[in-house]
């Protein structure tokens, strides 16, 4: 005698219940969190921009932002402007920290105009120019917030990605590659060079800051690449903005 | 182990070293090629697989007698993919920092063919506890090896243990490196992650001479 379970029609009964179930309980998981989920991203995204202009609690060679709870309050404190560069012109807004770069990325492909945040942070009497930027790593996403003076010298760097491989180009967010590009300069004798993380640099201890390159690491090539891709693509946009300033 | 029956603590330790997952079913071989080049990452990895093991082995052992034979495999893949999304989600809620570092794991866990061979082999055809029992005992098993692999990988690949410099700094020349040693940068890449689970297997069947198959 066939089996109950066997038959065709308890096979199609079985799998509609149960992709019925499981979705229904996807779909209450994520709807139940996604505020809290939402504002962690916001937390993270402050903490990211205050990393780059040097508010941190760095110890050792780890990278640590500052905590959750005073967060909300050093923002404040240290971001004393946030404005949209758009064509050429300033827009004050201070929801800037969340404008989605990929979205914006991907409207100026449809040939809109692109938005460009940039932040001014006020640390100790210095400026802090910081600008989100975002590109390809070798898996998926990367992007980084770019900490610089009047001149385009890099004063800070945070990045992330969303699946680079782990202990390898997952490493791009640990200190000892983070923390070369200070002091970086992106320009060279007056016009935009990026910065390249390059493989023969020849420079390890990255003495020389003027070469507007840093050290690659070992085993990520593709991750470094979309790392030096992301510079010249997207910091390129804001230097007509810091040619401005200085005149 | 009082607590445990001899066959249920069977079901714990066989896969630790006799039944292994990785060195003797040679399961879940990519996973531990892809991410064992840290050691942090391979017992966090570990830990993960430990979760979703041993809960998705009871969900399906539940559910055992009504799943159709026909989509059984869609039945598992769709109780992996749905456990590990509500535990990415969760983490995502309630521990922001910890779910970055798992980052990529949680979408390795759902192609883990481990998670799949003890749904299909053990869950399947026996009650809840023993399939909880069997899980655990498994993801232990493949845990161990991560975390040796992982172990050599990070410490002849970068000279660190857990982000730590254990044998002194390459670039200022402290520690091993005053002798001249060089961190191996190969250790870092898959291949030698392969070479390291085959000297496992290797050392494994050597001091037991029954694990050996003949051909």
């Amino acid at each position: 005698m066939e089996k109950r379970t066997e038959k065709n029609s308890y096979t199609v009964f079985f799998a509609i219940i149960m992709v019925v179930i499981v979705g229904a309980l996807l779909a209450f998981t994520a709807s139940a969190l996604k505020e809290r989920i939402a504002e962690n991203k916001r937390i993270e995204k402050q903490q990211n921009i205050l990393y780059a202009m040097g508010v941190n609690e760095n110890e050792g060679n780890k990278a640590n932002f500052v905590s959750k709870d005073k967060v909300g309050e050093s923002f404040k404190k240290y971001i004393t402007n946030q404005f949209v560069i758009q064509q050429g012109n300033e827009s004050p807004d201070d929801q800037a920290y969340l404008i989605d770069i990929k979205k914006e990325q991907e409207s100026a492909k449809n040939g809109n105009v692109r938005r460009l945040p940039l932040f001014i942070g006020e640390k100790d009497e210095k400026k802090f120019y910081i600008a989100p930027i975002r590109g390809k790593g070798l898996w998926d996403a990367i992007w980084a917030y770019i900490a610089m003076d009047e001149n385009m010298v890099v004063q800070g760097a945070y990045f992330d990605h969303k699946g680079e491989t782990p202990g390898l180009g997952a490493n791009i967010k640990e200190r000892f590659f983070m923390d070369d590009f200070i002091g970086e300069h992106l320009m060279s004798n007056g016009t935009f060079k990026g910065i390249t993380v390059s493989k023969s640099n020849g420079d390890p201890k990255n003495d020389d800051k003027t070469d507007n390159e840093v050290d690659a690491i070992a085993g990520a090539t593709i991750t470094g690449d979309g790392v030096t891709a992301m510079i010249r693509n997207e910091l390129k946009l804001y230097v007509p903005y810091f040619k401005n300033l200085k005149n | 182990m009082g607590l445990l029956s001899k066959k249920d603590s069977k079901l714990i330790l066989d896969p630790l070293a006799d039944n292994n997952p990785i060195t003797i079913q040679v399961l879940g071989i990519c996973s531990a090629l892809a991410i064992t080049a840290q050691l942090k990452a391979s017992i966090v990895m570990s830990i993960s697989v430990l979760f979703v093991l041993g809960l998705g082995n009871v969900v399906i052992s539940l559910i055992r007698n009504i799943i159709p034979s026909k989509i059984r495999i869609i039945v598992q893949l769709t109780v992996v993919a749905a456990l590990v999304i509500i535990v990415d989600l969760v983490l995502k809620a309630f521990a922001y920092e910890l779910s970055k570092e798992l980052s990529v794991f949680v979408g390795l866990i759902i192609t883990n063919c481990i998670i799949m061979g003890r749904f299909e082999a053990f869950a399947l055809g026996n009650g809840p506890w023993r399939s909880f029992l069997d899980g655990i005992g498994n993801a232990l098993g493949y845990g161990i090896i991560l975390i040796i692999v992982g172990f050599f990988r990070e410490l002849l690949g970068s000279g660190t243990l857990l982000g730590f410099q254990v044998l002194g700094d390459p670039i200022d020349k402290t520690g091993v490196y005053a002798f001249g040693y060089e961190n191996n940068g190969f250790m870092l890449l898959s291949p030698m992650a392969l070479i390291v689970v085959g000297l496992i297997i290797w050392v494994q069947r050597s001091r037991n001479k029954a694990l050996i198959e003949d051909h």
